[in-house]
């Protein structure tokens, strides 16, 4: 073996390395981080209670239950709308007909598309043109034409709606043909094949497009700054034409134009740490619940 | 179902082998064998194309009821997609296309009237790799009760213990039949696949290599099971293991690329061919 | 026993009596459920065309009233030096955001491409295998941190420590949200490039690897250039991002429209002004449609990136299955 040749793959293998290790180091650095000074703040009275004096004091609240409120109507409205593309593409439809190439088109266009472009599109479809029609046809005054709980939600929910397709469509995919035809053979419809074989054994996949879609709409700022988020509000939100609170919303404004930082650092830092944990452990379970799936799939293979 | 001289020469103009004997002709099962009631299945002309790619080239036969029906033939030659076209299961392949007639008790099952999930429970499959699903043995056999409307618990139960008793498997499961079906040997699962099938009372079980990813004893069980089977159902089997076919079939036609070349009494094929063809493949000289 | 039999023959009987008939039954159930799920997934379809068209009508007033087109126009768009739309002389140009844009982006590509596309190497051909199991799933859950959470590490924490080593006197500037931007993307450019170098088939690597090629030779001349398509849809897919991204610009970059060289100076991205002017503009003033018209552009451009991404990811499909 040529000497040359040892050396060139240990020095690649070393640089590569270095570059996986710099990644993940930075990555823990900011963890790291934030944990360091934000998690001496968090306490039961900060996870409940609403915040106070000018946002130095109190809790955060009001935050989290926008924040989670807010998910649940996401996720009511992109899971199924979802999950029913990813078992058309999947089951139904002719992979070669244009409508079939429309939809995929869609969805990877959707996944691409910036959050502040969301943002603008909730402002201007949602609140100014389907909110203030339908204010014009019950003949309120301004209910349904200004920025809200459900106006959000639905913008984060396109947001979403391509992470769920395909985690949905990779479940659907992996599913043995041989079930399928099995359950056909018997004499199963399609409907009756998906509803009672299909799905069941998707579950894994599609609960982990769901977990991820909460785990990014918990994060995502840019398409409710203008569709619902507000910084104070004296209570908390009830009806779908409420505004909220939210966490990632808090962080920006506390961050950027609280006029004494250094008096709300402490319940800054605390605030992003409690996003950060939310968010991470979301991710974590999405992946380990795909992982498990994965290995499950190569071991019947 | 005997066809006029004048019909056969114009059907097999193209085909001189066949005109020299006029024995396989439309109607290739031998008389003698036929029920009395008539073939259960009867197919004529089929054509079946992959695409532009013709598989199956003017198969003619008929099935007798009651009978293990086998068709041998090295890999690749049709025997599968034939078997797939008698329960429609080639439709859920993409560009595809059948033709010629399909009759099961005398009604075209391809007609346009016909319920295709209805069809598939009256013949029912069994496919080669087994494959039961990740449910409880008890649920697999109750599957196709269920999605036909079955609802009363004592009922399906019993339906269940019929079935594998008549698949020859309720004595090993029965005190299992809670646990996962894919606990179970690739003998047993293979069984709780025919039970599956067995449970929604088909009149004919269409068998794809029944037989061929699994161990003697079990091959030898599953075997026995169809002497069984068949004073009820009509079993039609497809395999490439000929020595199976002369032990179970009563009679067995002999595929070799995409034509039935010759169908007969399973002793005739086996001992006394009338086709070289059908005699190079049983006597070995090419697989 | 008795009963038990005629229950059997009752529902044998049934399922007969429905198998014999052999008639094709409307299953009225099955077809309405088929197009309940066809409709809900028209659903992407309309999310795009709705965008598309909502975003264009609020920015159209640009091209067609007289009166807005005095203030903004795509003309003044091009030609104006200064972004100042909130002032008794509005000015709307362009350059100022297009200039602070690219600023980013260039900082954060690269920063971020030859650092994922090396870790994505690591992973796949340098890497025991024990340890890869654990670094694709690890960095797709650090993936998962916010840009808000990213964008108040580079506001608070990074500007200052860059600050401390480069020197330079502005503290938020393109440099900072660059790197930070870089920080967001590169999970994005690691996933992507990994799947693309993953899906060369093992069966390559071993014939070179036979010839008494080393790993980085295999790597490099046979592995990558199969991937290359798909490397080089990873960092269109991440360069894109950059591009749309919003709020770690907007709290990490100083958000001055500024002209100028230096990385170091503050900068305004398109996306973070849409961000920081939207809430204040006044409904339908020409302002409140040239910034409509800023997100039909950055929609059109982050358009364009996908169909290239695309592009490039089928290429490389055909060329795994064989030119």
């Amino acid at each position: 073996m040529k000497p040359g040749l040892l050396k060139s793959d240990t020095y690649f293998t070393w640089l590569t390395g270095l570059a996986m290790f710099l990644i993940l180091a930075i990555l823990a650095i900011i963890v790291g981080n934030i944990v360091k000074y934000g998690y001496h703040t968090i306490t039961f009275e900060f996870l409940t209670s609403a915040p106070i004096e000018g946002m130095t004091a109190g809790g955060i609240f009001p935050a989290i239950f926008g924040t989670v409120v807010l998910v649940i109507l996401m996720v009511i409205a992109v899971i199924p709308v979802g999950v029913m593309t990813a078992i058309y593409l999947q089951e139904y439809a002719n992979p070669n007909s244009l409508f079939t190439k429309s939809i995929r088109f869609a969805v990877n266009n959707l996944a691409g598309v910036p959050s502040i472009v969301f943002g603008l599109f909730g402002l201007g479809f949602f609140i100014q043109f389907v909110g203030r029609n339908m204010d014009r046809a019950m003949g309120a005054d301004l209910l349904w034409g200004q920025p809200s709980l459900i106006w959000a939600a639905l913008t984060l929910a396109l947001l979403n709606l391509p992470v769920v397709v395909v985690s949905a469509e990779e479940a659907l995919r992996v599913v043995p043909r041989e079930h399928r035809e099995a359950s056909l053979a018997l004499g199963g419809t399609k409907r009756q094949t998906i509803w009672r074989v299909i799905l069941p054994q998707a579950l894994p996949g599609i609960l982990t497009g769901a977990i991820l879609s909460i785990s990014r709409g918990a994060g995502e700022v840019a398409p409710i700054m203008f569709t619902g988020a507000a910084y104070y509000l004296p209570y908390l939100p009830t009806s779908p034409t409420d505004q909220f609170m939210e966490l990632g919303y808090h962080i920006y404004v506390m961050s950027t134009q609280s006029p004494d930082v250094e008096a709300t650092k402490p319940i800054l830092y605390a605030t992003v740490l409690v996003l950060l944990i939310l968010t991470l452990l979301l991710n974590f379970i999405a992946i380990l619940i795909r992982y498990r799936m994965r290995v499950k799939m190569r071991q019947v293979a | 179902m005997a066809a006029p001289e004048s019909q056969i020469l114009k059907e097999n103009k193209s085909t001189p082998e066949i005109m020299i004997r006029p024995k396989q002709i439309l109607s290739q099962t031998p008389a003698k064998l036929l029920d009395k009631n008539g073939p259960k299945i009867e197919v004529q002309g089929l054509n079946f194309y992959y695409g532009s790619r013709q598989a199956l080239k003017n198969i003619s036969v008929s099935v007798p009821r009651h009978q293990v029906t086998a068709f041998i033939g090295p890999s690749g030659c049709g025997k599968s997609t034939f078997l797939r076209c008698l329960n429609r299961m080639n439709e859920l392949i993409p560009d595809t296309r059948v033709e010629g007639e399909f009759l099961i008790d005398g009604m075209d099952i391809y007609s346009r009237n016909v319920d295709v999930t209805a069809l598939r429970r009256k013949v029912g499959m069994v496919f080669q790799k087994s494959n039961p699903f990740p449910k409880t043995i008890f649920e697999n056999v109750a599957y196709g009760l269920r999605i036909s409307g079955m609802r009363g618990t004592s009922e399906i139960e019993a339906v269940v213990e019929e079935s594998l008793k008549k698949a020859a498997l309720w004595e090993e499961v029965k005190d299992q039949l809670h646990d996962s079906a894919l606990k179970l040997s690739g003998g047993q699962q293979q069984r709780v696949c025919i039970a599956r099938a067995l449970a929604v009372e088909p009149e004919v079980l269409l068998m794809d290599e029944p037989a061929s990813a699994l161990d003697p004893i079990s091959t030898a069980k599953i075997e026995e099971l169809l002497f069984e089977l068949k004073k009820n159902y009509t079993i039609v089997i497809v395999t490439h293991n000929m020595q199976q076919a002369a032990r179970v079939a009563d009679l067995t036609g002999f595929f070799y690329l995409g034509e039935l070349v010759e169908f007969d009494d399973s002793k005739t094929i086996f001992t006394n061919p009338s086709d070289k063809r059908t005699e190079d493949y049983v006597t070995g000289r090419f697989g | 026993m008795t009963e038990q039999s005629v229950n059997i023959s009752a529902t044998k009987a049934g399922i007969e009596r429905e198998v014999f008939s052999l008639s094709k039954k409307f299953r009225f159930k099955e077809f309405l459920i088929e197009k309940f799920i066809l409709l809900n997934s028209v659903a992407a379809i309309i999310g795009v065309i709705l965008i598309f068209l909502f975003i264009f009508k609020e920015s159209l007033p640009l091209f067609t009233d007289r009166e807005v087109q005095s203030e903004a126009s795509v003309g003044k768009f091009i030609q104006q030096k200064e972004w100042q739309p909130v002032s008794d002389h509005p000015r709307y140009a362009f350059l100022p955001l297009l200039v602070g844009t690219l600023k980013a982006v260039s900082v954060a590509s690269f920063f971020a491409i030859p650092l994922a596309i090396l870790a994505a190497l690591f992973t796949t051909e340098f890497a025991p295998r024990r340890l890869r199991e654990f670094l694709k799933p690890g960095t797709e859950i650090l993936a998962g941190i916010p840009s808000v959470v990213m964008g108040f590490f580079a506001l608070m924490v990074m500007a200052t420590f860059l600050q401390n080593i480069f020197g330079y006197t502005m503290r938020l500037n393109a440099f900072n949200a660059g790197i930070a931007l870089g920080l967001a993307i590169i999970p994005t450019i690691y996933s992507v490039s990994e799947d693309a170098l993953n899906a060369v088939p093992h069966q390559l690597r071993e014939a070179s690897l036979a010839l008494g090629a080393s790993k980085w030779q295999t790597a490099y001349r046979v592995v990558l250039s199969v991937a290359m398509p798909g490397i080089l849809a990873a960092v269109i897919l991440g360069v894109a991002r950059a591009f749309g991204e919003t709020m770690i610009v907007l709290m990490a970059s100083g958000n001055a429209a500024l002209v100028s060289g230096n990385l170091f100076d503050s900068v305004r991205t398109f996306s973070a002004t849409i961000a920081a002017e939207l809430a204040e503009v006044v409904f339908g003033s020409p302002h409140y449609h040239t910034l409509f018209f800023i997100g039909s552009v950055l929609f059109l451009i982050t358009l364009l990136f996908n169909v290239l991404a695309h592009t490039a990811v089928t290429r490389l499909q055909r060329k795994l299955a064989g030119r």
